[in-house]
């Protein structure tokens, strides 16, 4: 096994390559910085937009509509979900739909609720509570179909109640699941405050990326793109430390 | 009386319609103190005898008793363990062994003080905290049995507990199973398909038919040492026994 030393320097050394070879293979082939604009022009883009567009507002505008839209996205799936786990009749009533919802393609909603509710921060924030909702709501539903039926008949034998059994039983088993669809759940929330934010309205970063690629000033749309990378990378790092603490229970697989 | 099947029946309808008897007729005893076996080919409705005992589902016909009192739902008067050791594994043993008394209305301290003797009982001492994927199978099915006797039920039901072990690990546990069931004078009922297990282990051994399971043979055995399988092992009669229990089960004409 390697160490995680050498690992480490080979992710930074690789990072370090493909930075260089954005600063300076663009210019070795000719290639105009309204296409593809070097490191350093979007540095320089990066403090522009800081001095005299307000990236900061916009920054935290994302940032707060992304973790708003992840929580309550994700609050309702999992709610649903296990509302729906608990009843066989509901669940098999509802699953076509829900199949069909999960499928339709989320963002293609945002227009609509712009229509509905005009051009402020309600469409971003239900397109990304939409687009949250569903991984949430059909990894708590498998896991409840899959609690191991000899816990729950030992916990009835122990007479448990149908809330006792749920809370004690069904709840800690689908855990593991509940915590997956979680990270999905992350990395999706970010991709709907984005398009909410490019379809309408004129704050946050989607509305950077479409204002920057309106005025051919790629740097600018570069630079939204890397900031909305991190801020769905910071909420997925903060869902795996919080996965490892609830989960702690369960051995770590063995290199 | 502790336990007492009358004539009982149990059918299931299956998903294509048709019905299935699982067990038929079945009438038998078992005492206070007394440790029964049951054994019989796969799918004979061992089980079956089980989840009526733990009232998880009601005989199609007949009636199970426990102390001459119909079992009509889930009851306090018997705890039941399975070839899965089923402990949460999010809780700590000593949480997991307080896990059925958490409905029973008794107080947080004195759960823990029950669930304490019962480790020590065991043989869990120090490992209380543990969290089960850190103990051995053998272990965490003591910590299973304590979390049965923890809620002090009369009659205590094994299915199998012992048939996903090792040779070794099985032998020892059988022997502090058996240890810890006659110090506490449990009745015990064991579904087992292990001939041996059933004879080192038991007062008396119910032979079923395949399905529907009906009651082919009770065979007492009367040997010393219930409580020590192992030195049971050791005395010749076993093997007759053993012997008693293969002719009963027709296992010669199968094999030929």
């Amino acid at each position: 096994m390697r160490t995680n030393r050498t690992v480490m320097m080979a992710s930074l050394t690789l990072l370090a390559l493909v930075l260089l070879a954005w600063q300076f293979l663009p210019t070795a082939l000719d290639v105009p910085r309204y296409i593809i604009p070097t490191l350093s022009d979007c540095l320089s883009e990066l403090h522009r937009m800081w001095r005299s567009e307000g990236l900061l507002g916009h920054l935290m505008s994302t940032a707060l509509y992304t973790v708003l839209g992840f929580v309550i996205g994700s609050a309702l799936g999992a709610v649903l979900g296990y509302l729906l786990g608990m009843s066989e009749f509901w669940e098999r009533v509802l699953s076509p739909y829900i199949l069909a919802l999960q499928i339709a393609p989320k963002v293609a909603f945002a227009p609509l609720f712009i229509m509905w509710f005009g051009y402020n921060s309600m469409p971003k924030l239900l397109v990304t509570v939409l687009i949250v909702f569903f991984p949430v709501l059909v990894n708590v539903l498998q896991a409840m179909r899959t609690v191991d039926r000899d816990l729950v008949n030992l916990a009835r034998a122990y007479n448990l109640s149908r809330l006792g059994i749920f809370f004690k039983v069904e709840m800690p088993s689908t855990l593991p699941n509940l915590m997956a669809g979680l990270r999905i759940a992350s990395t999706l929330a970010v991709i709907g405050v984005t398009v909410g934010e490019m379809v309408g309205g004129n704050t946050g970063l989607g509305f950077l990326i479409s204002y920057g690629g309106g005025q051919a000033n790629a740097a600018m749309v570069f630079d939204a793109i890397v900031l909305l990378t991190v801020i769905g990378f910071l909420l997925y790092s903060a869902l795996v430390r919080i996965e490892a603490r609830v989960l702690h229970y369960i051995p770590k697989a063995q290199h | 009386m502790a336990l007492e099947f009358r004539s009982v029946t149990k059918e299931f309808h299956t998903r294509t319609g048709g019905q299935l008897t699982a067990v038929r007729d079945i009438s038998f005893k078992v005492d206070e103190g007394e440790f029964v076996s049951v054994v019989g080919p796969s799918g004979c409705g061992k089980s079956t005898l089980l989840s009526m005992t733990a009232g998880l589902y009601q005989p199609t016909r007949g009636e199970v008793l426990v102390s001459n009192e119909p079992v009509n739902g889930p009851n306090t008067h018997v705890g039941f363990m399975l070839q899965k050791d089923l402990l949460l594994p999010w809780r700590s043993i000593v949480q997991n062994i307080e896990f059925g008394l958490e409905s029973r209305g008794v107080g947080r301290a004195e759960r823990r003080q029950r669930a304490m003797t019962e480790l020590r009982h065991c043989h869990l001492d120090g490992f209380e905290g543990h969290f089960p994927y850190q103990l051995s199978g053998g272990m965490r099915q003591r910590a299973a049995l304590a979390r049965t006797l923890a809620i002090d039920p009369e009659i205590i039901l094994l299915d199998e507990p012992f048939s996903a072990l090792d040779a070794q690990t099985k032998l020892v546990l059988q022997n502090s199973f058996a240890q810890t069931i006659a110090e506490s004078n449990k009745t015990t009922l064991l579904i087992t398909h292990d001939l041996a297990e059933a004879v080192l282990m038991s007062d008396r051994i119910i032979v079923l038919s395949e399905r529907p399971g009906t009651i082919v043979a009770e065979i007492a055995v009367d040997l010393a040492h219930r409580d020590q399988p192992l030195k049971r092992r050791l005395m010749p009669e076993v093997s007759d026994y053993a012997a008693q229990l293969f002719k009963h089960l027709k296992l010669e004409e199968k094999a030929a």
